[in-house]
């Protein structure tokens, strides 16, 4: 008896030995994912974490010339909130990521970066569109494209498919993102000879009525509403109980199911940039698309986070290309050192779903065309309307 | 003529609305004032609470259910809340009473965020306050009109019940004079419990009709309501019911004006400059009786 309990034991002792003999990995390598997870953004930033997860699920590893590393995700909660970004930013660093990628929302992007300056790391932005986010951040890099591209976009799009000429803008007070955005419209649509009344609702705002009826008495011809998702479907619930067909435009945040459900069955137009289209009929997107929904609907958990249904956002496909693309750089790097990595990513491009990615001289994508969706009210989906670029 | 009203008739129903809601949850404020000399800072998150609960049960109950049972639950929360966060430091000085509240206030708070993930969740359709209505040439949910009436309504039976009631004989008896009510004999912690109930019933009324029109529940959502109707209750003169809910159509009101002035981004600024400015100027509000201190 005490002789099998003695070999039962050693055979117990040796199973982490035979578990190490399976893996053959020279180290492991962290990337920190700073996204938000609760808050305004909660809902987009957990489609973006996505498109990282399953890109970690299709890529675990990545091979350096002195071994196959296991790539780790450490994924932090922002909260969509810019006084606690810092904190969740500092935990990233103190969890030796090698990169970060994120996040969703210009501002706390904006709030983490000397964060990430001072510790060295590398940071990839995945659908953070304002110009700030990137400026004057050398470590700073972007994957998608800015908004005064996206506001020249909309601008245009206003004129040409609206044919309008008086344009109201509404942007939550104190956001980087929607203060920048409807700044950029309205230059670009003033530019082209039209009118802007612009205005700006303070955090924590639910009603937007009054918003709404200023927008209709200044003869506005189309609402520019870049506002997070919360404020969004507010805002699309009460213009459809107040009547109003004005059409609503908005940049990539509305890009969301959460849009889709507030608008299903009412009256109210609403149409928004974005970076990519599920309906995309290229190789690599199609075969992104259908993995990705398999990945989702074999996983119950992940189909929650991403709203209760298997709709693929923009903004999770730019968070597999961000993934792909941190790969790409610690291959360039042949390390996983910060500062080596630090110091070709300049440099490093990839063929990703979203398109051909590149870094100009200030880490921001090259990027010259944006997808226009507008909401398929009947039954709430996307329709894809075009790919517009500006002349 | 005709076009200055159908320009600005928008403004004012949604500010009448905004008032009555406003009114539903300083009623609470200011019942509790009264009686207990507290400020009940865990309020607007029980409204919200109220919110998630509506939320979560209509997912899996039918509305003739959860609708009610909704109520049953808010009321029993701010019960819960008074017996364990409240009622032990019945003799400690009001500071305590007061960084319990709220330590209450944050922990309701955090809870809802664990509970959620922190992520807006979607108000269920309640038939008829839901539906559309047309009146003279704006368009408005039916929840802007019955709001008012319902607000009226409750405030009206809630006056009859402290006026012509035992226990609103009671609860006059307690606000006047704690320590001489409870020589004469009466439970105290009955008073205290049934304002509580009153309060947190109204917060529940108050939370479907909100939440009926501003469809997106978040954990902090109530956290702007609730401060404006703490400037509500203040500004009517805490511990007056008619003043609190004078004093929240008044700020509704106020502020919708403001927003058509145009001065969008002060309307905020505006209620709570209206705050230090009463506070400044009359301290006992619209309505408040003067704090003479006995000695």
């Amino acid at each position: 008896m005490k002789k099998i309990l003695a070999l039962v034991m050693i055979l117990t002792l040796m199973l982490p030995v035979l578990a190490l003999g399976e893996t053959e990995y020279a180290g492991t390598v962290k990337i920190g994912v700073y996204e938000p997870a609760s808050g305004d953004n909660g809902a987009g930033g957990k489609q973006e974490t996505l498109g990282v997860e399953y890109a970690n699920f299709v890529a675990p590893t990545v091979e350096l010339s002195d071994g196959v590393y296991k790539v780790e995700l450490v994924i932090v909660d922002n909260q969509s909130s810019t006084d606690k970004a810092p904190t969740a930013a500092q935990s990233l660093v103190s969890a030796d990521s090698a990169m970060v990628l994120g996040s969703y929302g210009s501002a706390v992007s904006i709030a983490a970066a000397d964060i990430f300056d001072a510790a060295g790391v590398v940071a990839v932005g995945l659908s953070c569109t304002n110009p700030q986010v990137t400026l004057g951040n050398p470590l700073y890099y972007r994957i998608c494209y800015l908004d005064p591209f996206q506001g020249t976009v909309l601008a245009s799009y206003a004129m040409d498919e609206f044919g309008a000429k008086k344009a109201y803008t509404l942007a939550n007070l104190g956001n980087d993102y929607d203060v920048g955005l409807a700044t950029f419209f309205t230059e670009a649509f003033k530019g082209k000879g039209g009118e802007v009344t612009g205005e700006t609702f303070p955090e924590g705002t639910s009603d937007f009525t009054a918003y709404l009826t200023n927008a209709v008495n200044a003869g506005a011809e189309v609402i520019f509403a870049p506002t997070s998702t919360t404020y969004a479907a507010q805002i699309i619930s009460q213009a459809a109980a107040a009547g109003i067909t004005t059409p609503i435009m908005a940049g990539d945040t509305w890009d969301s199911s959460v849009i889709l459900d507030a608008a299903k069955g009412t009256d109210v137009k609403v149409s928004v940039t974005t970076f990519f289209d599920e309906s995309d009929t290229s190789g690599a997107a199609q075969e992104f698309v259908k993995g990705f929904k398999e990945w989702l609907n074999a996983n119950p958990d992940k189909m929650t986070d991403n709203g209760g249904n298997d709709i693929v956002a923009a903004v999770t496909a730019l968070g597999y290309d961000g993934y792909m693309v941190a790969l790409e750089a610690l291959k360039a790097a042949d390390s996983i050192e910060r500062d080596d990595i630090a110091e070709v990513m300049a440099g490093v491009t990839y063929e990703g779903v979203t398109g051909n990615i590149q870094f100009d001289e200030n880490g921001d994508a090259v990027r010259d065309q944006a997808f226009i969706k507008a909401t398929n009210n009947a039954d709430a989906s996307w329709t894809f309307v075009k790919v517009q670029g500006i002349e | 003529m005709t076009d200055f009203i159908s320009a600005n008739l928008p403004y004012l129903l949604g500010g009448i609305s905004v008032g009555g809601q406003y009114a539903l949850i300083s009623i609470g404020y200011t019942m509790v004032y009264g009686i207990l000399r507290l400020i009940n800072f865990a309020h607007g998150d029980i409204f919200t609470v109220a919110g998630f609960f509506m939320v979560y049960m209509s997912a899996t109950m039918p509305l003739y259910i959860s609708l009610p049972l909704t109520i049953v639950l808010t009321v029993a929360l701010g019960f819960g809340v008074e017996r364990v966060a409240y009622k032990p430091l019945r003799q400690a000085p009001r500071m305590s009473v007061m960084i319990s509240a709220i330590g209450v206030s944050y922990l309701l708070q955090n809870l809802m965020w664990y509970v959620t993930g922190g992520l807006a969740k979607q108000y269920p359709t309640v038939p008829f306050i839901s539906g559309t209505v047309t009146v003279y040439t704006a368009t408005t949910k039916m929840v802007t009109l019955v709001t008012p009436i319902l607000t009226f309504v409750l405030v009206l039976a809630l006056v009859q019940l402290i006026n012509h009631t035992k226990i609103g004989m009671a609860m006059r008896a307690v606000s006047k004079d704690f320590e001489t009510a409870k020589l004469m004999g009466i439970k105290i912690d009955r008073v205290i419990s049934v304002t509580f109930i009153i309060g947190s019933f109204l917060a529940a009324v108050g939370s479907i009709l909100y939440f009926t029109n501003y469809t997106a529940v978040t954990p902090t959502v109530g956290a702007m309501p609730g401060l404006k109707a703490f400037v509500a209750a203040v500004f009517g003169g805490i511990g007056s019911i008619p003043g609190a809910v004078i004093g929240a159509f008044i700020i509704g009101i106020s502020e919708n004006i403001i927003k058509a002035l145009g001065l969008t981004t002060f309307s905020d600024a505006f209620t709570f400059a209206l705050l230090i400015f009463i506070l400044i100027f009359k301290p006992s509000g619209l309505f408040g009786e003067d704090d003479n201190e006995k000695v």
